[in-house]
């Protein structure tokens, strides 16, 4: 099973791109995807197995000239108790909340939460939200060269991202939001905690008004990839917030969402969540603003 | 198979130790197989029950999911490193003299994730309390009395 030749816990990137380059490597970070994927035999282990939990640099969540920047390591848990974050991006201590348990929260890192892929990785759908770039890291040329790729062109299929081999996510960047941006988070499942998602969905954009702009709308566990849902926004897009336009929204949920029976629940249920979902945080919105 | 080893160090219940462990090993086993710290538990070995947990660096976690070679140079807290001497625990003794321990198997880990929500959250409402064992499952107790357990630990400020 295990193939490994190489194991190494670098402290600083350039270690861990250098050792990367070759693309035959396993990275570890909280590792509780990796070991239960390893176990189960889905996921085999590549010729090094680099942890780079040790590298500082990768756990600072900074707020700068209007940009937010989340270190690839920084866990569930930290999200939730970040002040910026909780002042600025409150969808994802939303999301954070509802990931899990706090066993869990401890040290997934939301690096990898979007590394795995899932279509139902919960902290994926409010990212979305936020329209978030991932920064991608590589050795190249004697030097760390890096790319950013918007967040909605990430994924490929489940668990396949356009990430390459040699390639460490090392940040997630997003825009400040602005003053009356609202965004929520919602899941399902049979219980709260260590559920994963059966739909989840994420809203938010600029409510100016009662007119809604900049509308996002993300999707997780109905299609191959969490995605947003490009015609539900385009319901929504300019448009007053009311009644009328919601339900217009709501009845163009099944032009984006492509969901399938699996244990979790059945593609026409799925579809229902989906719907009520949205009707459910758009109302939400509306409420608010009165 | 092969199996690649390495040399790791750090703090466990509070002795350094120095032990060479494969590096897909994970903490759980490395804890009852190398160092006989049995109190921990395997039950689900998915991280959906919480029997294996332990604190790290102060933090709880599943010590089934957790690489062994990423405890280096770290603080590890079982069950057994809780009480001082023959005293119990605080939160041990609340869950013996409230009668929330039935069998028994989840309660290394399930004491060690209320010690952690007491310590971290004083004040703890009954409702924040269960949505901070959400992790750990008992198939026995039902959890009340579990709740009156730590809500006493935490009423007492002990």
């Amino acid at each position: 099973m295990s193939e490994i030749e190489h194991y190494l816990a670098p402290d600083h990137l350039d270690e861990a791109l250098k050792a990367m380059a070759d693309g035959d490597v396993t990275v570890l970070c909280g590792g509780t995807d990796l070991a239960l994927q390893t176990e189960s035999g889905q996921r085999k282990y590549a010729n090094t197995l680099i942890n780079i939990r040790r590298i500082d640099s990768l756990s600072q969540i900074d707020a700068e000239d209007g940009k937010i920047r989340i270190g690839t390591l920084i866990t569930v848990t930290d999200i939730k108790e970040n002040q910026v974050i909780n002042e600025l991006a409150p969808v994802l201590v939303e999301a954070a909340d509802q990931f899990a348990s706090d066993q869990i929260r401890n040290v997934s890192s939301l690096g990898g939460n979007i590394c795995n892929a899932s279509p139902a990785g919960d902290m994926i759908i409010p990212l979305l939200v936020l329209d978030a770039d991932v920064e991608l890291a590589c050795w190249q040329d004697g030097g760390v060269q890096t790319r950013l790729v918007a967040l909605n062109e990430f994924f490929t299929a489940p668990g396949k991202t356009v990430k390459r081999d040699h390639e460490l996510l090392t940040a997630i960047i997003f825009d400040k939001p602005a003053a009356d941006s609202v965004a929520r988070f919602r899941k399902s499942g049979p219980r709260p905690a260590l559920e994963i998602s059966t739909v989840s969905v994420g809203i938010g954009g600029n409510l100016d008004n009662g007119i809604f702009n900049n509308v996002r709308v993300a999707l997780g566990a109905v299609a191959p990839t969490p995605l947003r849902a490009r015609h539900v926004e385009a319901a929504l897009e300019g448009k007053s917030l009311d009644a009328e336009n919601i339900k217009a929204a709501v009845a163009s949920a099944g032009e984006d969402a492509t969901p399938i029976d699996d244990v979790r629940g059945s593609a026409w249920y799925r579809d229902h969540l989906v719907r009520v979902f949205i009707e459910e945080v758009l109302n939400d919105f509306l409420e608010q603003r009165n | 198979m092969t199996s690649l080893n390495k040399e790791i160090n750090f703090k466990l219940n509070g002795r350094p130790v120095s032990v060479t462990v494969p590096v897909t090993m994970k903490t759980l086993s490395m804890l009852r197989d190398v160092f006989d710290l049995t109190g921990t538990k395997y039950a689900c070995g998915e991280g959906e029950c919480g029997a294996c947990t332990i604190r790290l660096d102060g933090m709880t976690i599943n010590s089934c999911l957790m690489y062994a070679v990423d405890c280096d140079g770290r603080e590890l807290v079982t069950i057994e490193g809780l009480k001082t001497g023959k005293a119990l625990h605080p939160m041990q003794k609340a869950f013996v003299d409230h009668g929330a321990i039935q069998c028994g198997f989840c309660m290394p880990g399930m004491i060690m994730q209320a010690d952690y929500l007491a310590e971290n959250n004083p004040g703890l409402s009954r409702e924040e309390i269960q949505r901070g064992l959400e992790g750990n499952v008992c198939r026995c107790t039902g959890y009340t009395k579990v709740l009156d357990a730590v809500i006493a630990v935490v009423e007492s400020g002990e």
